[in-house]
Formats: C-alpha cells, structure tokens, sequence
C-alpha cells in the first residue's frame, strides 16, 4: 500500500535480550535463568504455532495460522507462468489495546 | 522438553502461557509467572510506543508503520471524513518459524542418510 511508510524515526532494535534484562530487573531472578525463561515463551508460542493451533495474548495481538490455496503465479522477470504452491503462513493482528498504545 | 498438556481446542491464551511456564518451571511461584509472561509483552508494547522495532531471533520482527492522513468515506453516506495519521504495528515472521509454521522446520526430526531433501 503506498501510503504505509518505513518508520524513519529512532533506528533502535528491542532484542530478546533487552526483554532479558527487564524482567531481571523486575524479578531479580539471575540473568540466566531470566534468560531462560524467556527462551522458553517463545519456545512455547512456537511449538503451538507449528501445530497449526492460534496463540492469543490479550492487550497485546493474536498470532494465527492461515492456510493458502495454491495458485497461478508469473516470474515477474521472464513472465512465464508458475504455480505456487499451497502453503501455511503466520499472521499477526495487533489488539486494540496495542493499535491504541502507539497512537497516543 | 515443552509440550502442551492441558490446552487444546487449537487456541492458547496468555492464561495457559502462564500455566505453561508453572509447569515447566516449578520453582516459579504463580504470582512469578504472571508477572514473566507480562513483562515480556509490556517491554515489547512499550517499545513499539516508543517507535522502536523489536528483533525476536528465531521468532519474527515487529515494525511501527507511518500512515499519513487521508481523506475516507462514510460508506453508508459517501460523505467525505478525515482519517487521522496513525502509526500501526506490523508482524513479519522469522526465517525459522516461518518455515516451521509451515512443516519445513528444523524442529522436524533430522532426515535419515540416504533421504533426498
């Protein structure tokens, strides 16, 4: 869609281990049990997701399994036609509580 | 190490994300867990507030996404209303999950020698 823009502002990357260092913080576990701890939740969504099955966290967005159909396709480069192949993909619908969050 | 027990019927909820952790973490009061599972979700809510993106390895990316004002229809009368710039979160899945999500991944059992792959 063209009227969606890159975000330009503040180049800033949050990593797992910025969540690692929050909930040491908060908790006072040690860091690597912090660490592992963290580890696991994704481990635990992504074992759900693979299984086809939807992850969903209140305030925050559901993350939901689509199954694609096959369909008609071109090599944009040669224009020959191709087909692609059916396939599962994850999506993410951002909650409510989250849109409203960053538009404050 | 991590399978589901309780939850089926296709859908986890942060609730049975709290359970889950309990369960393999023992030491862990309740109360803990709660508070792990929400602080992971609200340090990720908070830097998408504060614009940032989030790199989650072997999980995905977030990205805060700029639209600028429009001008929208009423669909009902076709009148013309403002639409307001809104910044909006956007997901894109990791090369791992991605391809496990898909049952391509490599939390697949290793093929045995002689499969072609």
């Amino acid at each position: 869609m063209s009227d969606v823009v890159e975000s330009t502002e503040k180049a800033t990357t949050m990593t797992k281990a910025d969540i690692v260092e929050r909930i040491y913080e908060k908790i006072g576990f040690s860091k690597k049990e912090a660490s592992e701890v963290v580890e696991s939740i994704f481990e635990v969504i992504k074992v759900k997701l693979e299984r086809g099955d939807k992850v969903k966290i209140s305030g925050f967005g559901n993350f939901v399994v689509n199954e694609k159909r096959p369909r008609k396709g071109r090599n944009p480069q040669t224009g020959e036609e191709i087909t692609i192949t059916g396939r599962k993909v994850l999506t993410f619908k951002a909650s409510q509580v989250l849109k409203k969050t960053i538009n404050p | 190490m991590i399978t589901n027990p309780a939850s089926d019927g296709g859908s986890m909820t942060k609730r049975d994300l709290i359970d889950e952790v309990i369960r393999v973490y023992p030491r862990f009061s309740g109360r803990d867990a709660e508070v792990i599972v929400n602080a992971v979700f609200d340090s990720m809510t908070e830097a998408l507030a504060r614009g940032e993106r989030i790199e989650i390895r072997g999980f995905g990316s977030f990205v805060v996404k700029h639209r600028k004002a429009r001008e929208g229809r009423n669909p009902k009368t076709g009148a013309i209303v403002p639409v307001a710039a809104k910044r909006v979160p956007f997901f894109k899945v990791g090369k791992e999950l991605k391809l496990r999500v898909d049952g391509k991944g490599p939390a697949d059992p290793a093929p045995s020698p002689g499969d072609t792959v």
